[in-house]
């Protein structure tokens, strides 16, 4: 096995794939065209085998790992482990994975194992003077940053939705592994699973997301964000000001101490567009404002602005929608 | 109950001043520090846990520069017992893997029931300190908290993670270190009775030869990353602003979903 690029192919909570890990591994093929270096994926799961062979579609090598282990305790440390075994016995230049929730605790257990430098939450990865080179938007995106790993090791955690995922043009080789190393933390059991009741559309990868904030004025108000959002086919997301006042679960909260997306349409609805916000939205491909304060600091980083009262505007935009889709 | 909070003062984000300086690293002079937003999350959890457990107390671990304790004020003024500074001048510079060295061997001199940190940081924004700093620190770790429950008298705590659907109900003897979310409830505001008793409470100070780190592998010296490169992004294109009543403004916005083909 020579060094190369990993990539760590997330198992989600059904045993598939997360499309996360598509993205990723679509940027690590990337970037082994530009470096030469061979790029391998790695499965770590109670059942790998699924996950394992989705990976494949898009990488040419997936080692597949069975850890029995992960069925019934949280993953993060005990992939980490046994990551960072395999990561000693072959040596790769770099580890990639997603920077979500599992990402960043395999990340953060990884790299304290290894010593390894994280280039975190990038969003967007290039290969430069024989490395990695990360781009990262930082400061609420007044600031585009750009680093680089000072050794020859290191791990990247890439966002959701900076890379449209492709699969590769022939399968991938799959191959069997035993697991490495022993695991030493301590590991943690999931004594339930709890779906939560009325789970609304998940906004980490939705196409499109209806967004609403103090101005939809209470839960009655979600109802017509929530129409909106089926009429496009998206997903409703919220400002903490909303999920604070109990309108909206936490699920649903984009910004700063919520989530960070990236749709093709973003359709804020009462938002003001506090900096707190834009950071969790500010680089939608579209986004779209209705607010009846003009001077609103969404109109400043808003593609349209509609200056006006969100459920006149709303609902004649639903009324409009819904006789398109006839 | 002993619970120990990692804070870390990071840049106001509501202050719209935050720059780096020449050399790459956060200008810490251009803003106003403030407590790190998902910390004050947990921090507010732990105060509520002492005060349900009718004992104990909250201990701030922080590892920033000698002006940190301005920051911390406002963490005690909160209703945190003491804190605890680990600062030297060698620690300038750090990357995460430093920090997270360096917040272990901090964690491991204290005794505690509960080590909570915030999923991450305003600035930074990785997420990896706090699982590296439990797998160094050999602790159970139970990330993404929705909810925190200890039960003191059979020492464990349950913690419901958030997850792509719904929560994983985890629970870990202790001690164990829980990464915390803004789901825990909103923090408090600090009393005018907080602000005053925050004055006399002790901040003590931890230097890297108390820890046995080596200065050379931390700070600029040992750091695994460094920034290459800074610069304003690309203007987005200018707003197209629409001044109609609503049929006509909505007219305009499902023509402008169709030209993007939105719809």
């Amino acid at each position: 096995m020579a060094a190369g690029i990993w990539v760590h192919g997330e198992v989600a909570g059904d045993g598939s794939l997360a499309k996360l890990s598509t993205e990723v591994a679509t940027l690590a093929r990337a970037l082994a065209e530009a470096s030469g270096e061979p790029v391998t994926g790695v499965v770590i799961g109670a059942d790998p085998a699924g996950a394992a062979a989705t990976l494949a579609d898009y990488v040419p090598r997936v080692l597949a790992v069975a850890e029995p282990e992960t069925a019934e305790h949280a993953a993060g440390t005990i992939v980490a482990q046994r990551l960072a075994a395999l990561i000693a016995e072959h040596q790769p230049r770099m580890v990639m994975t997603g920077a979500g929730p599992e990402g960043r605790d395999l990340a953060g257990a990884l790299s304290a194992l290894t010593g390894w430098g994280v280039l975190a939450n990038a969003t967007a990865v290039r290969w430069d003077d024989g490395g990695p080179v990360a781009t990262h938007n930082v400061f609420g995106g007044k600031l585009v940053t750009e680093s680089a790993l000072t050794g020859d090791h290191g791990i990247v955690t890439l966002r959701p939705n900076a890379v449209t995922a492709e699969a590769a043009p022939s399968k991938g080789k799959l191959e069997t592994v035993a697991p490495a190393g022993s695991l030493d933390q301590p590991a943690v059991p999931i004594v339930e699973r709890l779906e939560a009741s009325g789970a609304a559309a998940s906004i980490d990868d939705a196409r499109i997301i209806v967004a609403g904030g103090r101005g939809v004025g209470g839960p009655d108000g979600f109802t017509l964000v929530q129409e909106l959002a089926d009429a496009l086919g998206g997903a409703v997301g919220a400002t903490r000001a909303a999920v604070d006042s109990g309108w909206i679960p936490y699920s649903q909260q984009i910004g700063q101490t919520g989530k960070i997306v990236k749709p093709a349409l973003y359709l804020a609805l009462g938002i003001s567009g506090a900096i707190q916000h834009k950071v969790g939205m500010q680089t939608a491909e579209s986004i779209v404002a209705v607010n009846r304060d003009a001077d609103a600091p969404i109109a400043d980083f808003a593609d349209v602005f509609v200056v006006g009262d969100l459920f006149e505007v709303g609902r004649a935009l639903l009324e409009q929608l819904r006789a398109r889709s006839g | 109950m002993r619970i120990v909070v990692l804070t870390k003062p990071v840049p106001d984000p509501a202050s719209g001043a935050e720059r780096l300086g020449p050399d790459g690293r956060l200008d810490r002079a251009a803003s106003p520090a403030v407590v790190n937003g998902n910390d004050e999350y947990v921090l507010e959890k732990a105060l509520k846990l002492v005060a349900e457990a009718g004992e104990g107390e909250v201990i701030l671990l922080s590892m920033a520069p000698a002006s940190a304790p301005e920051t911390m004020r406002k963490a005690l003024a909160m209703g945190a017992t003491r804190g605890i500074l680990v600062t030297d001048p060698a620690l300038e510079g750090s990357c995460t893997v430093a920090t997270t060295r360096v917040l272990a061997a901090a964690l491991k001199t204290l005794e505690f029931d509960l080590a909570f940190a915030g999923v991450d940081t305003s600035d930074g924004v990785a997420g990896v300190v706090p699982a590296g700093v439990a797998a160094l620190a050999g602790l159970p770790y139970l990330s993404y908290a929705a909810t925190i429950d200890p039960d003191m008298a059979a020492r464990t705590v349950r913690v419901n993670r958030i997850t792509a659907t719904g929560f994983d109900v985890l629970q870990a003897p202790m001690p164990a270190l829980i990464s915390g979310t803004q789901a825990l409830g909103e923090p408090r505001y600090p009393s005018l009775k907080g602000i005053m008793a925050a004055r006399s409470k002790e901040i003590s100070t931890i230097k890297m030869a108390d820890l046995g780190i080596d200065p050379a592998s931390v700070g600029t010296a040992g750091a695994t990353t460094r920034v290459v490169d800074s610069h304003k992004p690309p203007p987005r294109a200018a707003t197209r602003v629409i001044r109609e009543p609503a049929d006509e403004a909505a007219r305009q916005v499902v023509a402008f979903l169709a030209e993007r083909r939105l719809i």
